[in-house]
């Protein structure tokens, strides 16, 4: 006899998933109690925003969907802001929530949410299971949905009476049946030939990255392009570590935090292609503008990102990894190295100069430094808040990752993230480096960390203030401060040491080539508390 | 500028309001919306009219055809097509205006479906045009209650 939750878990292990994070609770608890019959591992978070979160991290260095499981009511409506950033960010996640008795929905009984309702802006579908029966085809759908497309998360909301039910007959659906969802992939071969066309016309060509290219698994033929018609690149935030920082044809981010050099290589083309970018206000404050002068293509998979913000001369829908390859077919001779040398120098001249304050430690030299000793295919993750300005600014990618939440910018998110990608790569180097506010938005996980054993490294750049809200205050309100005092926090060497885990402080720049060996020596959690100016600004 | 979209979905519960919540929350106008079965039991037809300058007007097909109980979307303007909306106008009326009341009915092909000592109720099948024309009319005579359907709209016959 299976019943509902046994199917689940079935359901889960045609999936191949390896791990749910998640927090239970007594209409969750069917699930929680077949999955010890299941291989499947479950990491117990702090708080239901974390799994979400954790499950963004496991989903964007695995590829593919993740899975995060929480009870009714409040823990389903705590796990909302975590699906709303990986929505945001197009994070491939299935989050299943308990549900009270399915003849009490509707009468408002304990722990009951609307979580189908409540989550429909921020999900890519949701369910809500009625019968039984239906959980194979659910679960298959929901996995095709999530990872197939502009990825994202898909909810599906399950009664406890569902899940104790017992189904008639087990089998998990070889094919998927779905009139209304057909992704494009393939690019249309009129506009193929027509974005070559443009190519060899144009003087100044471009190309931007976004976060479309890592979700498509797509940098290596995005590379390959550039590198054949020497193309330059730049990205937006979400698009780093597409190309190695430091290869010679990509020229840093752009937007209104972006690099200085690139915002003008970009204005100055004449040509620009977008790959998965959705020309977003952070990345292009005034995008009309500066399109104004040049041939915009758009890629994306996502035919709504086509024409929403800026209306493009050539669009082009599908998915980033098959369109470069589609264009690689393409003949063209033409190679922009005129251009290139133009950025070359812009870069050389155009860098913007710190002046440190050398009685604590700068951000920028800290985790450039930190950046080159980490291991060649480490995984960084940034938090939100003048760290995040600081490490797409300053952090050198190699052959690893750089994830931070850029669509919704959630605070709190890199502890978890850092987990959840740590769990999905235990042999890889993960760090998550955030600020002193973000940092007690998610400590509560330093429990998690210990009690699963997932060897996160944390950096914590602590300046006793909420920093990017305080430099906005200092900027727009003349050094108003209103409400961004972090007095009160903990001592970081006390929490350390409450959890078990290492601690190391720094308070200038003196000791830091060691203190970086120490904080990166060992496969163990460590906390790193780097002291820095409270004054200090992402913009000077 | 007006559009029309009829939004065929699936016939499920909660899709209307997926619909609906798409147009609130990216800030698009809803002028009117009418939705009913098709000839297959499973499909529902949404007609919507909304209002807003080209690019919004673009978004919301594209945003329309990215929810997946969507199956297809059609637009169309005005021109292009036959729409109908249905009213029912209750009206108080007096000996000396019952005449005049049948006449306006008369000339605008309305019907009087119901009637008692004092009230009748007028019904009117026509375009939303033609609808206003009556309703405008009948002001002058005290109106008790009116409801009316979304706007209904096919695009035009082909040859």
């Amino acid at each position: 006899m299976m019943t509902g939750a046994d199917a689940i878990i079935k359901c889960l292990e045609a999936e191949n998933v390896k791990v749910v994070f998640g927090y239970p609770g007594v209409a969750i608890a069917p699930f929680y109690n077949s999955i010890l019959n299941s291989k499947i591992r479950s990491i117990l978070v702090r708080t239901e925003q974390s799994a979400a979160h954790a499950a963004s991290g496991y989903a964007r260095i695995s590829g593919k969907s993740c899975v995060c499981a929480v009870t009714s009511g409040p823990g389903a409506t705590n796990v909302i802001t975590g699906v709303a950033t990986a929505y945001a960010d197009s994070i491939p996640l299935i989050c299943i929530t308990g549900q009270v008795n399915s003849e009490l929905i509707g009468s408002d009984v304990f722990q009951e949410a609307d979580i189908t309702g409540a989550v429909e802006s921020f999900v890519k579908y949701s369910y809500l299971i009625k019968n039984v029966n239906d959980i194979p085809r659910v679960f298959k759908e929901a996995f095709f949905i999530a990872n197939s497309g502009r990825k994202g998360p898909v909810l599906i909301d399950i009664p406890v009476d569902i899940q104790d039910a017992v189904i008639n007959k087990f089998s998990y659906p070889a094919e998927i049946a779905m009139r209304t969802y057909k992704p494009t992939v393939k690019g249309h071969a009129v506009q193929i030939k027509k974005v070559i066309k443009e190519l060899e016309k144009a003087k100044r060509p471009m190309i931007c990255v976004g976060g479309g290219i890592h979700l498509s698994g797509g940098a290596e033929e995005l590379i390959h392009f550039a590198e054949r018609y020497r193309v330059p690149v730049v990205s937006t935030m979400m698009g780093i570590g597409a190309m190695p920082t430091r290869h010679p044809l990509y020229f840093g981010m752009v937007g209104n935090n972006g690099k200085n050099y690139a915002n003008r290589a970009m204005n100055e083309s004449d040509m620009l292609i977008m790959v998965g970018a959705r020309v977003a206000d952070r990345a292009m404050s005034q995008p009309d503008l500066i399109m104004a002068n040049k041939v915009l293509i758009h890629i994306d998979v996502d035919t709504a990102e086509i024409g929403k913000n800026v209306g493009p001369s050539i669009p082009l829908v599908g998915d980033a990894k098959h369109i470069f390859n589609q264009l690689e077919e393409e003949k063209c001779e033409c190679k922009h190295d005129e251009w290139v040398t133009a950025l070359e120098h812009y870069r050389d001249t155009m860098k913007r100069i710190r002046t440190p304050n050398p009685g604590y430690v700068d951000p920028a030299v800290f985790i450039r430094r930190l950046s080159e000793k980490m291991a060649g295919d480490a995984i960084y993750v940034a938090d939100v808040g003048q760290n995040q300005i600081w490490s797409c600014t300053y952090y050198v990618v190699r052959e690893g990752r750089f994830l931070t939440t850029g669509g919704m910018g959630t605070m709190g998110y890199s502890i978890p993230a850092a987990m959840g990608a740590k769990a999905a790569a235990p042999k890889r180097q993960v760090v998550a480096v955030c600020g002193d506010g973000s940092f007690q938005m998610s400590m509560m996980e330093l429990a998690t960390i210990r009690q699963h054993d997932i060897p996160v490294k944390i950096i914590v750049l602590k300046n006793n203030y909420l920093g990017l809200v305080r430099e906005f205050q200092h900027h727009v309100y003349q050094d108003k401060y209103s409400v961004v005092d972090l007095t009160g926090s903990p001592d970081l060497e006390k929490i350390a040491e409450a959890y078990g885990m290492d601690f190391i402080r720094l308070y200038n720049m003196d000791d830091s080539e060691t203190a970086i060996g120490r904080f990166l020596a060992e496969d163990k959690s460590v906390l790193m508390e780097c002291i820095i100016d409270p004054m200090d600004l992402v913009k000077t | 500028m007006k559009r029309i979209y009829s939004v065929f979905v699936e016939n499920r519960p909660g899709v209307l309001c997926k619909v609906t919540g798409l147009f609130s929350r990216r800030f698009f106008n809803i002028d009117s919306l009418a939705v009913g079965e098709t000839e297959d039991p499973g499909v529902s037809c949404i007609t919507i009219v909304s209002s807003g300058h080209d690019r919004m007007i673009e978004q919301i097909e594209k945003q329309l055809n990215k929810k997946i109980d969507v199956i297809k979307v059609k637009t169309f303007d005005e021109l292009s097509c036959v729409s109908r909306e249905l009213m029912l106008c209750k009206v108080r009326y007096k000996k000396d205006n019952r005449r005049e009341i049948m006449e306006i009915c008369e000339l605008v092909n309305a019907e009087i479906v119901d009637m008692s000592k004092n009230q009748m109720m007028i019904q009117i099948c026509d375009s939303p045009e033609r609808i206003k024309i009556l309703l405008n009319l009948l002001q002058s005579i005290s109106i008790v209650e009116v409801a009316r359907t979304g706007t209904l709209a096919l695009s035009k016959c082909l040859e």
